[in-house]
């Protein structure tokens, strides 16, 4: 990337900043919105990773026990009664927990806090298209969080509170059959929102990274951070509107004597399978994507090196988004489809390795012949390099539907999508905020916290989910409260990665807070010559208002 | 933590920690697939070694770059970096060569999903099938299909009908499966022939050697019909009937566990299949069609090795 050919700007001298009430409650910054964002998601995380915890709890030992004790403090029960609640409660936490982690942990952190706040800053614009509808975004996305607790604190149904139908929300689970209680109707609410500000929020990316790059910067020039967040907005425009229709027939079946997905009635529940995962699939690489950037970013930063072929990572980025859109059913191969129609998926899913390894193998390029400077964020992303790889080769095992008829539903594709989502995209998210940390806040972290924050997680991780393929080979079903004892050695290791993690989670706020507390003044440029974006061109924290006079990107041949 | 030792000491002491590797259930600590029973699941074992030596190769590869850029190109090994960014004939190996992986495996995945998937023409079998094709069963193909019906119930039960074998009333064989075990204080105490949440009080029973043929439905909620040992495993969809298709070689236990979030409990909705010779199957059918499940149940507690049914037939 040429932006190290950035001509010099002026910033503007005077920051008007407002009260605090206005500022950060009709925030229309995209600094501030992308702040609040980043909270949110710490917020939501701390939440969803809890709930992690209590699965991790309950299946440390065979036998249904720590959920009892706490089905005995919550509703009083004892005894067999409340090993019955503790069933439906597993269901319930396990379904929070994903749906939490989705939407309202890494979506917002990736998506509305670092791409509100370093999508106008390397595209060198002054702010979103629409500040306004920036703030509506966000404050949907709470009110979502607000419906998906209270869904969690209301009747589902099945003997507790909240819904216990796992996040894909199949029905006739999901329906009255299932779920009768005002839980789930709830849930459709909150995600109908969630969507919407999502919808909301994509439009505001795709009209800003279209129409307000900085004089010069062709979409070719565009940083590849903004890329990742266009296709991944592309990607969100068009798959939940579909997540949103399947969720209106779902409503209406549910409330006005519809039938869509009751086969009483002429409706099939696969229907909304194949709605489901149109959006699900895509939803995958939403979350994944972003990550993607901001790994290129960081890679490229500390080898001191333009990133390697920079049009074939941003092509293989629209390749994986659209590729994204025809290959949901590989989440079905069991329903029963014809085996046609599984050879199709098969081949299409496999498609996407391709792509994929060009990304994977750019990375290592653009390290060749660098000069590598192991920061933090650097430690992060080369984690999330090999921590993606190998999730990202199980799921060549899982597109083959032959295997997939064994280990779909298992611990086996546990393991796998926790492989790239949970320690993909959230070693993305890390190494975004470390890379970022400084130019946000404009203070300095301990680098050694953050050191000691990965080599904890990272090990922690593989504990928690690498012992969970060999369950899911041998057989172990996804979403179960209790097990026969034969898996119980992995799911203890499982276990005990978990608490290794909490205190990698406990350090991670540790570091935050010491660095909030010691406040060593941020730089504005800490990376050196590699970082060569436009938002190292600004003081750290950026001005209030940044790009008064635009910068202008000159135009030479970069690549 | 005790688990951890006794694995160790396994490995250690045997120099396999699966030495006994169960049958038809999970083995504690195990790291692989249960023992494949069927040829379709000895394919997809066959299928999944073969593919763990790709991707293995492939993550220690990347694993291996990833650690030579990190000594080579670090920032006291290569002062100053290079500065190039592009080199097309890496690119193009590095997409064209995983196309070629992709080739390399979706040959076997196709051939290896279209023998599971596409029920096999019994009569064409037995006509003229070769007797040296692993993957063909021409004795069996001639005595012909087994219908088993499984019904996912909205009690966490499975009911299965026999659809082809009708009662002295008239009506298909059929009964339903329960756990043994939901995880309750009044559970009775696992045994090793009554594994907990693997058990049923009354088991599937299917003769060994046989091509049988399952469809899978359900009354309420989506339900998964499954035995890993059998590599089958059919979501049952309340007004769809899925079918699928095996055969078990050996006779003995097979467990399963329902693979399809299914409510509170989910995972006490086992699946268990005995698999018995012909004729001791034949004397089970026989007592199920007078009604008498108990005793029908009972005759299938032990089941006999390959070949004793018929001795003792002889002899009475």
């Amino acid at each position: 990337m040429p932006m190290d050919q950035v001509a010099a700007h002026g910033h503007d001298a005077h920051d008007h900043k407002p009260g605090f009430f206005v500022r950060w409650f009709f925030s229309t910054n995209h600094k501030d919105i992308g702040t609040l964002y980043l909270v949110f998601a710490l917020i939501a995380g701390i939440v969803g990773y809890s709930l992690s915890g209590l699965i991790r709890l309950e299946l440390a030992e065979p036998g249904i026990g720590p959920l009892t004790g706490l089905m005995e403090v919550l509703y009083g029960t004892t005894g067999q009664q409340a090993i019955e609640q503790a069933k439906s409660f597993y269901n319930v936490v396990i379904t929070y927990h994903g749906l939490i982690m989705i939407f309202f942990m890494v979506m917002p952190a990736l998506i509305g806090g670092f791409g509100n706040w370093f999508v106008p800053l390397m595209i060198g614009a002054p702010d979103m298209a629409f500040p306004r509808m920036n703030n509506i975004s966000f404050w949907l996305t709470v009110v979502a969080f607000v419906l998906a607790m209270i869904s969690f604190l209301v009747p589902g149904g099945n003997g507790v509170n909240g819904f216990g139908g796992g996040w894909v929300l199949y029905p006739p689970l999901s329906s009255t059959a299932g779920h009768a209680g005002p839980s789930m109707d709830l849930l459709i609410l909150s995600l109908h929102t969630a969507g919407l500000a999502s919808i909301l929020g994509a439009i505001n990316f795709i009209v800003t990274i279209l129409n307000m790059r900085a004089p010069g910067m062709t979409l070719h020039k565009m940083p590849l951070f903004a890329w990742s967040m266009l296709v991944t907005a592309v990607l969100l425009l068009l798959a939940l509107p579909v997540l949103a229709g399947a969720l209106t027939m779902l409503l209406t079946d549910r409330n006005f004597g519809s039938q869509f997905f009751d086969p009483s009635g002429g409706g099939d529940p696969i229907m909304f399978q194949h709605l489901f995962w149109f959006f699900g699939h895509p939803e995958v690489y939403i979350m994944i994507l972003p990550a993607f950037g901001i790994v290129s970013h960081i890679v490229s930063t500390f080898s001191k090196k333009p990133i390697f072929g920079y049009l074939g990572m941003a092509y293989a980025m629209v390749s994986i988004g659209a590729i994204g859109f025809i290959v949901w059913a590989h989440h079905m191969y069991t329903v029963g489809m014809p085996s046609d129609m599984k050879a199709y998926f098969v081949a299409a899913t496999m498609v996407i390795a391709v792509p994929t390894g060009i990304k994977i193998f750019s990375w290592i390029a653009t390290m060749w012949g660098g000069s590598i400077d192991f920061s933090v964020p650097m430690v992060w992303a080369i984690g999330f390099i090999f921590l993606f790889t190998l999730g990202g080769v199980t799921g060549v095992v899982l597109a083959n539907a032959g295997i997939d008829h064994a280990l779909h539903d298992t611990y086996y594709v546990v393991a796998h999508f926790h492989y790239v989502l949970s320690l993909g995209a959230v070693f993305g998210l890390f190494a975004g905020w470390y890379y970022w940390y400084e130019k946000m806040f404009g203070l300095k972290y301990n680098k050694v916290i953050g050191y000691a924050h990965f080599w904890i997680m990272f090990t922690a991780s593989n504990l928690i989910f690498f012992p969970q393929h060999f369950l899911g080979l041998n057989g172990m079903p996804r979403r179960y409260v209790d097990y026969p004892e034969a898996f119980s050695l992995w799911n203890q290791v499982s276990s005990w990665g978990y608490a290794l993690s909490m205190v990698a989670t406990l350090l991670f706020f540790f570091g935050m807070v010491e660095s909030m507390i010691r406040r060593r003044k941020g730089e504005a440029n800490p990376w050196g010559e590699g970082a060569t974006t436009l938002e190292w061109t600004l003081p750290s924290p950026p001005p209030f208002h940044q790009f008064n006079e635009l910068p202008v990107v000159k135009n030479e041949a970069g690549h | 933590m005790r688990y951890i030792f006794a694995w160790i000491s396994a490995v250690l002491m045997t120099g396999s920690a699966f030495a006994q590797e169960l049958v038809g259930q999970p083995t504690p600590g195990a790291l692989g697939f249960q023992p494949a029973a069927t040829r379709i699941m000895e394919r997809v074992n066959d299928f999944h070694n073969y593919l763990l030596v790709i991707i293995t190769v492939i993550t220690l590869f990347v694993l291996a770059l990833l650690i030579w850029v990190c000594i080579r190109y670090n920032r006291r090994a290569n002062p100053v970096a290079r500065k190039f960014s592009h080199n097309t004939t890496i690119e193009i190996i590095w997409t064209a060569v995983p196309v070629l992986i992709l080739v390399a495996i979706a040959g076997p995945s196709f051939s290896n999903l279209f023998y599971q998937e596409n029920e096999p023409d019994l009569e064409m079998i037995a006509q003229s099938g070769d007797l040296d094709d692993p993957n063909i069963f021409v004795e069996a193909a001639k005595e012909g299909w087994i219908t088993v019906k499984a019904e996912g119930m909205g009690n966490w039960a499975w009911t299965y009908y026999y659809v082809d074998e009708l009662d002295v009333d008239g009506y298909p064989v059929q009964y339903v499966s329960n756990a043994l075990h939901y995880g309750l204080p009044s559970d009775p105490l696992p045994t090793p022939e009554k594994p907990k949440y693997l058990a049923t009080d009354y088991p599937m029973v299917i003769p060994a050697n046989r091509y049988i043929r399952y469809q899978t439905t359900s009354d309420r909620v989506i339900h998964s019909w499954t035995v890993p040992a059998f590599g089958v495993k059919t979501d049952a969809v309340p007004g769809r009937l899925n079918e699928g298709w095996f055969l078990v070689e050996e006779p003995g236990v097979y467990y399963g566990q329902c693979s399809e979030l299914c409510g509170k409990n989910h995972a006490f909705m086992p699946i268990e299949v005995r698999v018995v010779p012909q004729d001791q199957y034949d004397r089970w059918l026989e007592v199920m069609k007078t009604g008498d499940i108990d005793a029908a149940t009972e005759l299938v507690q032990v089941i006999d090795p390959m070949g004793a049914g018929t001795r003792l037939a002889s002899v009475e």
